[in-house]
């Protein structure tokens, strides 16, 4: 493979004006990944109502390749966290994570499923769904524009087309390594137990200098 | 419809031994309310649901109210006189008291079949600590049933005779009562960039101050 | 203990159903007198729940033998941050309490401020706020109509109508306040910007096309013979019921109580208007889908008789206070007809700018009082409609 002269890409348009498309399985993998992203019929709060928006006849996911919203998550690629997570909702979040089957991406839409939102100091609020679960995509906003949600589900796809199949930088579903079931929150007496997934988060450090 | 004296009045000659007093209300919304005693609300509420004049057939809001223990300051003034009796200096004598602290719940109540309202009536519970009980309206109307729940949910008034009394919007392992005003958060405090107010205090506890002046811009956020 | 149906059935050789699948927990509940009856945990997660909302439902075979609703997975404690806020910046908070209609939920936060504080508003603010809440009743009744038409099974189609006018209506809200949603809009004393003669014909022209889409809409659905078989009869509701539960808004209507805020209560300018309250007859899911069609037709009419009486003044009145409000020591409680129902403040105030106590009577959490007496007897599918005909908003719910 190494010795392989490296096709340029004028040649490639000029073989596929003929009929003859020259891909790698890389590209092939990932482009297919990418222009078929199911969402998870997944609504919490607000920004809820601005991605059902952002499927309906105005803004249109499906020319994006998320046709169809499924309902359960065995069938679904993409969770879309849109809306304030609270402490009680939380472990129902993680365990509808652990239930997709990988390649999985999640979308922390809006400012309360970044960080807690405008809801933040809040008994009952989960500072960000990124405590437990990984997350690929941040959409701040307060409701983000469905013309925001789009951004994101590109910006994702970009992602995704540039995952390499083999190596260290190959996403986290390729890898042998990598740990797919993230524990399941408690409900203790005050707060979730635990509050945070230590191997998902950590809680930023300041280093000031000067 | 008749006034709130007037109702205190024909409640107290129906109901010989209840407590009923009204509660002005000082600002200019001027919707004064009905303080009942515990022993005789329910009986109370049935009458005031079923009685013609009035008609109260919805309770349209149950609210719980947190009010924690107060100091209250008594000046008592008294003149000081000389001989020719003209006032040479007043002596001021400052007692201080607590008022204990109680849970209260106010209950609005309309009337849809005569169109009038609102009747807002008072309970209050002994303390703030263990005795914490007060009678269910559920019993009368029915729309106190998820009020008073989480009324129960998030003050921790104890209502007696309420069919279904638990925790309705926390999680049933929760011990606390999050409206109360001595409620402390678990602390969890996450990295803000511009802290102020009571989070300011949250955040001196985590992360070192900044330096005061212009080099303090310079700080990187590590992860 | 034996049932006597089933000879060889044997309650210790009974195993309960595989373990939880997210918020479909099943389980196999054994009672005397019932035989097997069958727990059925419908959401947190799930399509039709209108949000996270989780219905506990005991099925005997198929129907309904108990239903216990669990709130609170969207409690977010809007009341406590109301405590430790200043009045106008709770007024953001209220958009997100009903998030589908922030106009009303901010009237109503202004209307109990403004009594509390004893605040004049002058008349071209009540008319422009009276043309946003029938705007906002507008939209809320579409969209509810779309999300039980999902609900019956019309898999998105009347909701893609419903989103279609949704999207005009959130033009005229983006070009008057610069938000979709969250609109932020009113203030104590008046409104925040006065509304231009463009937009002011913009909204003429979504009110004059409206009836047409209503048509259109009605064409589709109200004859349908799928939804009347699948919705008359269904969930219904006794006004006694109704009344003794605080229910409010088209849910009573529907039962026949004649009961409308804007008619008792009249506030703002609406004895001004003409016009009719629609009730029903039977209480059922039918009768409330026709209610919200018919409201919709006299928000038309309000509209109509709004723009043409439009007065000329300030928007806001000249002695509002915005910054360093603080009322006197007192309490009030202020309520308006929103499109769910009767939602409504109540504020003590201490003579801080923060309020001592906040609190939101939320249309749809009180409604809910009556879920589990409207789908006794009926099915699971029954209940996933009844549910939607109640027309709940999680925001106000759990608050």
């Amino acid at each position: 493979m190494s010795d392989a002269p490296a096709i340029t890409p004028a040649e490639r348009d000029e073989l596929r004006r003929h009929g003859i498309l020259l891909t790698s399985l890389q590209e092939l993998y990932t482009w297919g990944n990418s222009n078929s992203v199911w969402p998870l019929n997944f609504g919490l709060a607000c920004c809820a109502i601005e991605m059902i928006a952002a499927s309906m006849a105005k803004f249109d996911i499906a020319r994006f390749g998320s046709e169809v919203f499924r309902p359960s998550p065995r069938q679904a690629d993409l969770l879309i966290v849109s809306g304030t997570v609270t402490k009680k909702m939380a472990p129902q979040v993680v365990r509808l994570w652990n239930q997709m089957p990988e390649p999985k991406y999640c979308i922390a839409m809006g400012a309360c499923a970044i960080s807690g939102g405008p809801f933040k100091q809040g008994y009952n609020v989960l500072k960000g769904i990124d405590r437990f679960i990984p997350v690929d995509i941040y959409i701040p906003g307060c409701p983000p524009r469905p013309e925001a949600l789009l951004h994101g589900l590109v910006e994702l796809q970009k992602k995704i087309k540039g995952f390499q199949l083999t190596g260290p930088d190959a996403p986290r579903h390729l890898r042998a390594d990598s740990q797919c079931d993230f524990p399941v929150p408690e409900f203790g007496e005050h707060d979730l137990d635990p509050p945070a997934n230590p191997e998902v988060w950590k809680a930023p450090t300041i280093v000031r200098t000067k | 419809m008749e006034t709130l004296e007037q109702l205190r009045d024909r409640l107290l000659a129906r109901f010989p031994g209840a407590e009923v007093s009204v509660v002005t209300n000082p600002g200019p919304a001027a919707q004064h309310s009905l303080l009942l005693g515990p022993a005789h609300a329910r009986a109370i509420a049935l009458f005031l649901r079923d009685d013609p004049a009035l008609k109260l057939d919805q309770c349209s809001n149950v609210t719980g109210v947190d009010w924690p223990d107060k100091q209250i300051t008594d000046t008592v003034r008294t003149p000081v006189l000389d001989a020719a009796g003209a006032t040479v200096r007043i002596l001021e004598e400052k007692t201080t008291r607590l008022r204990p602290g109680y849970l209260e719940i106010v209950y609005h109540l309309y009337s849809i079949a005569l169109r009038h309202g609102p009747v807002i009536l008072r309970l209050r519970t002994t303390n703030r600590t263990d005795q914490v009980t007060a009678p269910s309206l559920t019993p009368v109307w029915r729309a106190c049933e998820f009020q008073e729940r989480e009324v129960f949910d998030l003050f921790g008034v104890v209502f007696d005779g309420h069919p279904d009394l638990r925790r309705i919007l926390m999680w049933p392992e929760f011990k606390d009562h999050p409206m109360r005003k001595d409620y402390v958060e678990p602390d969890d405090y996450e990295w803000e960039p511009t802290p102020h107010g009571t989070v300011l205090e949250k955040a001196k506890g985590h992360y070192p101050p900044p330096a005061a002046g212009p080099a303090a811009k310079t700080e990187e956020l590590k992860n | 203990m034996q049932s006597s149906l089933k000879s060889n059935f044997s309650p210790s050789a009974l195993q309960p159903f595989s373990p939880s699948i997210a918020g479909s927990h099943v389980r196999a509940v054994h009672d005397e007198f019932h035989g097997d009856l069958l727990e059925v945990s419908m959401g947190p997660h799930h399509p039709s729940t209108h949000g996270v909302f989780r219905m506990i439902v005991t099925l005997d075979g198929e129907t309904i033998v108990k239903l216990k609703p669990v709130f609170g997975y969207l409690h977010r404690n809007h009341e406590k941050i109301g405590e430790n806020t200043t009045y106008l910046a709770s007024m953001p908070y209220t958009d997100r309490l009903d998030y589908l209609c922030s106009m009303t939920n901010n009237w109503a936060y202004a209307l109990a401020v403004e009594k509390l504080a004893g605040q004049p508003v002058p008349e071209r603010a009540e008319y422009v706020r009276v043309i946003l809440a029938e705007i906002t009743r507008l939209l809320n009744h579409t969209c509810l109509a779309g999300f039980l038409m999902q609900d019956c099974g019309c898999s998105g189609t009347p909701l893609m109508y419903a989103f279609r006018e949704r999207e005009y209506i959130l033009d005229l809200f983006e070009a008057l306040s610069g938000s979709r949603m969250m609109c932020n809009y009113q203030r104590f004393g008046g409104c925040r910007v006065d509304p231009s003669s463009d937009w002011l014909a913009g909204a003429k022209k979504l009110t004059d096309r409206y009836g047409a889409f209503l048509d259109e809409f009605e064409a589709l659905l109200t004859g349908n013979e799928i939804i009347m078989a699948r919705t008359q009869g269904v969930g219904r509701l006794s006004p006694e019921l109704a009344v003794s539960a605080g229910v409010t808004g088209p849910m009573l209507r529907a039962t026949g109580v004649n009961h409308d805020l804007r008619k008792v209560d009249a506030y703002g300018v609406y004895s001004r208007f003409d016009f009719r309250v629609p009730l029903g007859d039977h209480g059922d899911v039918y009768d409330r889908y026709m209610i919200r069609v018919l409201e919709m037709r006299e928000s038309i009419r309000i509209l109509q008789q709004a723009l043409a009486g439009l007065p000329a003044g300030p928007i806001i009145d000249p002695g509002a206070k915005l910054r360093g409000f603080r009322p006197k020591p007192g309490e009030a409680y202020g309520r308006i007809e929103g499109p769910k129902g009767e939602i409504g403040f109540y504020l003590i105030s201490d003579g801080t700018p923060n309020p001592l106590r906040y609190r939101v009577r939320a249309p749809s959490f009180v409604n809910l009082t009556v879920l589990e007496d409207m789908c006794l007897g009926h099915t699971v599918a029954d209940a996933v409609i009844i549910l939607g005909s109640v027309d709940i908003v999680l925001g106000e719910v759990d608050r």
